[in-house]
């Protein structure tokens, strides 16, 4: 490992936390990682996910993973969770995934092809 | 499953479902012993010992969302449709780990796949966990440990999208080199 890389990483990453501490509440995506996500694809859509977030900078996106929900067949499904409420889209593939971070969490706009439900 | 990187991916959800908060993944791939030996180890509640036995029958589950667990069942499959075997040793309250061996050169063997990409992803996604990683091949070796990463963060959390960039970083280079070094053979 690198660990000089982290020291870097450190400093810039503390800077900006504490310009974001009165910032808005932290959104949430969650992946369904179970067997039959995993099996349809859920690994490259997180990575995908993440990258996108990563390479955009959004701090305020906290990216998680679940089980099996039962709903296999569409599968892989990623839930947004914030200040309007829950999307979950299905069938997702990893450049869905990054549209998914540009429309949905950077501009607001639900991807309304891909929702499987919207509670 | 095309790749062994994703039964890994799937076997450690196990872990994480048993509340492990330390979960130790050894690889050791050496064409000389014309082996592969996969080793995931936790710290969670453990299986029962009456249900040892059942962890790998694919109609068993302990979950409630469908009657099928496959998980164990799919990894035991690859395993022994290249040589080798499964072996599942676990103690109630101590944790569990899952042992898996192939034969390298076996024509049925799958890939190890994008195993950086597997990491990274529970890494990132699990940021309250610890992960020792471990991964010997040909005599190279690459560790990636998140308690060493968190003493020197100080406090910023894994999932930090300048963290999130290194450790995919990381594990690209490691992949790389391990690619390159068994280049010609089967991955």
């Amino acid at each position: 490992m690198n660990l000089d890389e982290l020291k870097k990483i450190r400093e810039k990453a503390k800077k900006e936390m504490e310009q974001r501490q009165h910032g808005v509440g932290v959104r949430r995506v969650i992946v369904g990682m179970g067997t039959c996500g995993i099996g349809a694809g859920a690994r490259d859509v997180m990575a995908a996910l993440l990258d996108e977030l990563s390479r955009k900078g959004i701090s305020d996106v906290e990216v998680t993973q679940t089980g099996c929900a039962g709903y296999c067949e569409y599968e892989p499904m990623v839930t947004v969770i914030d200040e309007r409420g829950q999307v979950i889209y299905g069938k997702v593939t990893p450049d869905d995934a990054r549209e998914i971070v540009r429309g949905h969490l950077i501009e607001g706009n639900i991807l309304g092809n891909l929702v499987f439900e919207r509670v | 499953m095309q790749e062994l990187s994703l039964h890994i991916l799937d076997i450690i959800q196990n872990s994480i479902a048993a509340l492990a908060d330390l979960i130790s993944v050894e690889i050791e791939e050496d064409k000389g012993k014309d082996s592969l030996i996969i080793s995931i180890r936790d710290n969670g509640r453990g299986i029962p010992k009456e249900y040892l036995s059942q962890a790998v029958d694919p109609f068993y589950t302990s979950r409630q969302t469908r009657k099928v667990g496959l998980g164990l069942s799919l990894l035991q499959q690859a395993a022994v449709q290249s040589d080798g075997h499964l072996d599942i040793s676990s103690e109630e309250g101590k944790g569990t780990e899952v042992l898996a061996f192939f034969k390298h050169s076996h024509i049925d063997r799958m890939p190890l796949g994008d195993i950086g990409k597997t990491m990274s992803v529970l890494i990132i996604g699990n940021p309250q966990i610890d992960f020792a990683y471990h991964h010997r091949v040909e005599g190279d070796e690459f560790r990636f440990d998140t308690r060493s990463v968190r003493g020197e963060l100080d406090g910023i959390p894994l999932n930090d999208p300048y963290v999130i960039g290194f450790i995919f970083q990381e594990f690209e280079g490691w992949m790389t080199r391990r690619n390159g070094m068994l280049r010609g053979g089967r991955r």
